[in-house]
């Protein structure tokens, strides 16, 4: 773990400040009094440095919103945590998830993350004007007094470009994207060090989807918030995110900086992925992976790819391929790849 | 010529509100649109949240009956459709695919059942369908998408990966033997490999079944790749259409030029 975190270490050389490790967590669900476990969250590891944008893709049901919904400890059953860690680092001081007590992790939860969760747009209470909504989110966590309390709201607002005249507004008078923004200012009204954000744009026409990444980045640079980044589009990642991991079936199989991850992806399934983006201008035909994402309630042996993949050997069906560095702040989960043999 | 469909001149207006302050909310304004019987093609619909394109694909389904207008599926007024086997044969002919699979299958039923309910309710041509007969059609049908029936039997949704259900949502379209699909955001959520065998797909049910699709999408690049023709849809009013690659390469109108350039390219800098 030590290598590893020194590895994974960008720009300053500062601690990471979260560290996940070894983590799985499964839905068990009873079907005719037998127990199947679905892995959703099978054996990852990751750091994330202080002020980096990192970005998990995967395709739905890859295990993306299970996984960090594990990381903010956001679980309940069916789902649940078999083993690992996730280990944050707040001004100084280690927070060890699966440590805390029940008021402890809510305090942590308020004070230094906001996780915007998937299909969370509509929080916004519809029959009431959006300051409640504000203040009924945020007032109680922030120790303000009201007036203090109101000046930073509409201060956040203002700096996210968003007009305070919003606040006496009912969500329904909004466009869907002005609506969306207001969330996510909403989201993000109490300066989390830490911004999980899943699938935030998805279903968005593209110039909506537009406005609201750059407002997100926006968010990020301002208050130099740490951000983990969720969603199943490469070409979103290629704007936003600094690094991106790639997980396949409940596995992260690649990680890697967002360049070298579009130019020099090694696991077969993220070149796969690299090469089949469509673009406007290019009408070449994309071929079609053989076969489908497995399910995980009964995953493949081996590696996971392992039924798809162009380059499987012998061993792959028998052995799973660790995440190895090929290089620095490069890891790749393939048995194909020279280094990753290790 | 003769036409599949033919949307001629079609509106919609909505009236929201109470009695006191209703106001009324033009969502389809004036559109006409054909499909030609010998020439199946895929044609994409594209345009912001809010444009008329779930409504216009409604009209289409005979879910909503234009205001006004007339909306003609293989020359008969779909407003004009009265009697229940009518009803039931045009149904058959114009499916839908459903627009999130992780919500359009109910999370406590088996997946095969729900294909094999839909089978039942539409084999009733030569009177009530044998068991055999049933599942030899929703095989047949998964077969056509890529799948099997061994792989969905007895399984529930979130035992399915998310490809295996977006192609059993399409097959699920498939078992009545349609002429038209309608296709509404199938790919939003799913990633690019899939999205690209997906739609792959589409264009394959197309040249092997001569299906017609109308793809309805945020995704100017697969619209791009995959259809013929594209329609470019702003506030209930076609502002452009034509040739999908021509159309998207040199776009005309200040709106579709604006969709264009909103798109993000996965070439970073
Ligand atoms: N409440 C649940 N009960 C059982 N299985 C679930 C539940 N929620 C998700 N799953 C399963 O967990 C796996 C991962 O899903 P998810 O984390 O939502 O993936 P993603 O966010 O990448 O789409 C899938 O197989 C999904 O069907
Ligand atoms: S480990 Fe084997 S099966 Fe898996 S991606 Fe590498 S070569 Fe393919
Ligand atoms: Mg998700």
């Amino acid at each position: 773990m030590q290598t590893e975190a020194l590895l994974h270490t960008p720009k300053a050389a500062s601690e990471p400040i979260l560290a996940v490790e070894n983590l799985k967590a499964y839905y068990t669900t009873k079907a005719f009094g037998i127990d199947r476990d679905i892995r959703a969250v099978d054996d990852i590891s990751l750091t994330i440095a202080k002020g980096e944008i990192y970005g998990v893709a995967g395709e739905s049901s890859s295990g993306k919103t299970s996984l960090i919904k594990t990381i903010v400890g956001a679980i309940r059953p069916p789902l649940h945590v078999v083993g690992g860690s996730v280990c944050f680092n707040f001004e100084g001081q280690a927070y060890n998830i699966y440590d805390l007590g029940p008021d402890e992790l809510q305090t942590i939860r308020w004070r230094h993350l906001s996780y915007i969760m998937q299909g969370s747009m509509n929080v916004l209470n519809p029959v009431r004007r959006i300051k409640h909504s504000f203040f009924d989110f945020a007032f109680a966590h922030m120790g303000l007094d009201r007036a203090t309390f109101w000046d930073k709201v509409r201060e956040h607002l203002r700096r996210l470009d968003l007009d305070p005249g919003v606040l006496d507004s009912y969500p329904h008078q909004l466009s869907g994207g002005m609506r969306q923004r207001t969330t996510i200012a909403l989201a993000t009204v109490c300066t989390p060090e830490f911004i999980v954000a899943d699938e935030p744009t998805t279903a968005l026409d593209v110039i909506v989807q537009r406005d609201v990444l750059t407002m997100l980045r926006d968010i990020q640079r301002d208050l130099g918030s740490s951000f983990l980044f969720v969603t199943h589009d490469m070409s979103v990642h290629a704007t936003v995110s600094d690094r991106i991991g790639i997980v396949y079936a409940g596995r992260l199989v690649e990680e890697a900086d967002t360049p070298t991850l579009f130019r020099g992806a090694r696991h077969p399934y993220t070149q796969h992925l690299v090469a089949s983006l469509p673009k406007i201008g290019d009408a070449t035909r994309r071929a079609s992976l053989s076969g489908r994402p497995p399910s995980l309630a009964d995953p493949p042996a081996g590696c996971r790819f392992h039924p798809r993949c162009p380059l499987a050997m012998d061993i792959c069906s028998k052995q799973v391929p660790p995440l190895n560095p090929l290089a620095p702040r490069h890891r790749v989960a393939c048995f194909a790849v020279s280094g990753a043999t290790s | 010529m003769s036409l599949l469909l033919d949307i001629d001149h079609v509106g919609k207006t909505f009236l929201q509100g109470g009695l006191l302050s209703r106001r009324s909310i033009e969502a389809v304004k004036d559109i006409s649109l054909q499909i030609e019987v010998e020439r199946p093609e895929i044609l994409s619909v594209v345009g912001e949240s809010g444009s008329g394109k779930s409504t216009l694909a409604a009209m289409v389904l005979g879910q909503q009956l234009p205001t006004r207008g007339r909306v003609l599926f293989d020359g008969v007024d779909v407003a004009s459709i009265r009697s229940r086997a009518d009803r039931c044969a045009f149904m058959a002919k114009v499916q839908p695919v459903l627009q999130n699979p992780f919500e359009a299958f109910n999370p406590l039923k088996r997946v095969d059942r729900y294909l094999f309910a839909t089978a039942a309710n539409f084999m009733t041509a030569n009177g009530k369908p044998t068991r055999q007969e049933i599942e030899a059609r929703v095989d047949r049908v998964l077969v056509e998408v890529g799948l099997t029936l061994a792989e969905v039997r007895g399984r529930f949704p979130h035992e399915l990966s998310g490809g295996q259900l977006q192609r059993t949502a399409i097959a699920r379209a498939l078992i009545p033997e349609p002429r038209l699909l309608v296709a509404d955001e199938p790919v939003s959520m799913v990633d690019a490999s899939l999205r690209m065998s997906i739609v792959n797909l589409f264009g394959a049910l197309r040249d092997r079944l001569g299906l017609s699709i109308i793809y309805i999408t945020h995704d100017l690049a697969t619209a791009y790749y995959i259809s013929d023709r594209i329609i470019i849809m702003r506030k209930g009013e076609v502002v452009e259409r034509g040739d999908a690659r021509t159309v998207l390469d040199n776009p005309q109108h200040p709106y579709s030029i604006a969709l264009k350039n909103a798109v993000l390219t996965p070439d970073f800098a």
